[in-house]
């Protein structure tokens, strides 16, 4: 039997709430804090959160809905555990970033929706998260981001979260963020090559943001 | 900029723990603010005056004078509010130097934009950081509790009698935010669409009210500004694009990371020496000078002596944007390259202008049959034709961010799209 889910906000969350709400002139504006609020609380924003946001906040439901279903981190729908969101973009795509997102979609034997065999991940390709010099990375459901990624990283990550663990904070020490000025000259200039042309490559489209 | 190699870091100096504020405050940190608030010698304007001498050019990547913008703010009028927006949206790709400032030198960055809202005489200021830097946001905030816990901010600021609240707000994973209007409606609680402007955020900016926007970077300048005075700033770097600045570097490099040096730099310097030359020593193709908007410049160029300023990169028709470089090499497949950053801008469309959500839907679809080796000899005028109708035709500048890189890509690297057009025997019985 389904569990039924109250949609309702403890006196803590709603104390958390009004924390928000004072931080600006207008209450509503207080929405994508509240929504924040919500989906940790119940995984995903079902129509029932999203009213429960409004009526909390006294704003139309259509608002409401209009700024979850913007963004790409509030869950329009339900959604397994543990998010993969594997940078493809610009930087980490040519960095290996697609090698990523094809590993995890063999490795976790993904369906089209992106959501793995076991029920556990879900992957998805993002936009660039912000940290290009350590790609390829990916964000952990929302949270975590790791770097520097490898086929072998990758999979001990997935290790680790179905046991539960969420991996350690990497601070990214600037290890080597300022380069002891290593005497090594600009080559003089020269012709880049042609490259020929690569064979076709046959994009897969799936398991991307609806 | 022969002796950039002697540069001492100002922005994210070598000093542990320098997010703790007992640390900051040890290096001299909140010295600035608390001349300013109570030396006698600072008003709002002389402040405003000293950050525009010192000509600190926006790092957010249009590169706006941050004191001339300021002085747009209109007469402060009792009783009615106005506020900062800090800028910490940080998503162009090829960026990631303002987590930088957030992870090792916050208190830098709220000390200049507590000056700011002295400067402005603002109520609140607001910064907003994109929902993907949890962790960060965090972190983030604690030293903004910190500040509090000190006194640095909240009500009479080292009794002064200025009162400032600096409040957090969380993205929730959306790179239009960034632009500067979008932001604002984001933060209000709206659906982000960017506004078509005028009204300028000076005069109808946050809740209607006069508002400044800046970048975290660009307002951890500040108290360096104060500290040492805007000639002393200004002479760091190119002349007319001055000041210390933090440059990314990502891509096939052997050293990526976030490095601090004056403007002005050389680009083969900032490759084959800061970032350790390229990786494998493969050649150099391409590179994305500021961030994917930017247009590309190609490996003829760089090595013709362009350096990171607004003068030397105009010279071939590209910006420095937010100085985040991104060097690709010989092996790069500038035809998936540049579909890539079309999907990204089809995906960040925000779909209120027509020519931007069906322009950017069209780069992807006629680029998708260049990778595909599809390709018709038709496809590459068309392309050229959707940058036409794409470039300043909108209500934002996505746009044209998504027409720029394509532009150049047609034009620098033309032989890479004709290589991928299907071949002229079976296109003519087609
Ligand atoms: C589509 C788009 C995205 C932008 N994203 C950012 C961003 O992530 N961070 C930022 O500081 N500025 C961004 N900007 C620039 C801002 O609109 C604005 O110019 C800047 O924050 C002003 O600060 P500055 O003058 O200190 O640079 C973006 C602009 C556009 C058109
Ligand atoms: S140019 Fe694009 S992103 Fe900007 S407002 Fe128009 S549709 Fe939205
Ligand atoms: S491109 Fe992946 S983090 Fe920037």
């Amino acid at each position: 039997m389904a569990e039924s889910v109250v949609f309702e906000f403890t006196e803590a969350e709603k104390a958390e709430i009004q924390k928000h709400v004072a931080k600006y002139p207008d209450r509503k504006s207080a929405v994508m804090p509240a929504l924040w609020i919500a989906q940790e609380k119940f995984g995903w924003l079902s129509p029932e959160a999203m009213e429960l946001v409004a009526s909390t906040l006294d704003m139309p439901y259509a608002q409401v809905y209009g700024v979850a279903s913007f963004y790409t981190m509030y869950f329009k729908k339900k959604v397994p555990k543990y998010l993969f969101d594997i940078c493809t973009c610009f930087t980490c795509g040519e960095c290996g970033g697609d090698q990523i997102f094809k590993h995890a979609q063999n490795s976790l034997q993904v369906d089209e929706n992106g959501h793995s065999a076991d029920g556990k991940f879900w992957i998805r390709q993002a936009e660039c998260l912000a940290a290009c010099d350590t790609g390829p990375v990916m964000q952990i459901a929302n949270r975590r981001i790791v770097h520097n990624l490898t086929p072998a990283k990758f999979d001990q990550t997935v290790d680790m979260l179905r046991r539960d663990q969420m991996p350690a904070f990497e601070p990214v020490a600037p290890k080597y963020d300022q380069a002891s000025p290593a005497a090594k000259a600009a080559p003089e200039p020269e012709k880049v090559q042609e490259t020929p042309p690569p064979a076709p490559e046959v994009i897969s489209d799936s398991s991307e943001e609806e | 900029m022969e002796n950039w190699r002697n540069y001492t870091k100002v922005l994210i100096p070598d000093i542990p723990n320098l997010n703790q504020i007992d640390v900051y405050q040890k290096n001299g940190g909140y010295e600035q603010l608390k001349e300013v608030l109570t030396s006698g010698k600072w008003n709002p304007k002389s402040v405003t005056d000293e950050v525009k001498a010192a000509n600190i050019r926006g790092r957010g990547g249009a590169g706006f004078n941050a004191g001339l913008k300021w002085s747009f703010m209109p007469p402060k009028v009792e009783g009615l509010p106005r506020y900062l927006a800090c800028n910490g949206d940080e998503s162009e790709p090829g960026t990631f130097k303002d987590r930088r400032i957030f992870m090792f030198n916050p208190h830098l960055f709220i000390e200049g934009a507590t000056i700011a809202c002295y400067a402005m005489q603002m109520d609140a200021a607001y910064v907003y950081m994109r929902g993907e830097f949890a962790d960060w946001i965090d972190k983030f905030q604690e030293a903004v509790d910190q500040a509090y816990a000190k006194g640095m901010l909240g009500k009479n600021i080292m009794g002064s009698g200025f009162d400032l609240d600096i409040f957090v707000h969380k993205g929730g994973g959306a790179y239009i935010c960034g632009e500067e209007t979008s932001l604002m409606e984001s933060l209000e609680g709206k659906r982000p669409y960017p506004r078509s402007k005028p009204p300028f955020p000076a005069q109808f900016g946050l809740w209607g009210k006069p508002t400044t926007i800046n970048n975290i970077e660009t307002l951890a300048n500040v108290p360096l500004v104060i500290k040492n005075g805007a000639k002393w700033w200004s002479s760091i770097g190119a002349p007319a694009h001055p000041g210390p600045v933090l440059y990314g570097l990502s891509g096939h490099i052997n050293r990526p990371g976030v490095y601090e040096y004056p403007t002005g730099m050389k680009i083969t310097d900032m490759i084959y020496e800061v970032g350790g030359g390229m990786r494998n020593n493969k050649k150099l193709k391409a590179v994305s000078p500021g961030g994917s908007s930017c247009p590309l410049l190609t490996a003829e160029m760089v090595h013709g002596g362009l350096t990171m300023d607004a003068d030397s990169l105009r010279t071939v028709g590209s910006v420095m944007g937010t100085s985040g470089l991104c060097v690709l090499d010989e092996d790069t497949d500038m035809v998936k390259f540049s579909y890539r950053i079309a999907k990204f801008y089809d995906h960040e469309s925000c779909g209120q202008c027509t020519p931007c959500r069906e322009g950017t839907g069209w780069f992807v679809k006629i680029l998708r049959k260049f990778v595909e080796n599809r390709g018709e000899t038709k496809d590459l005028d068309l392309l050229l034709e959707l940058c036409d109708t794409m470039e300043g035709r909108t209500v934002c500048a996505l746009a044209d961010a998504t027409a720029w890189p394509i532009r150049s890509a047609l034009i620098h690297f033309r032989s890479e799209f004709e290589a991928r057009i299907v071949s002229k025997a079976s296109f003519a019985t087609a």
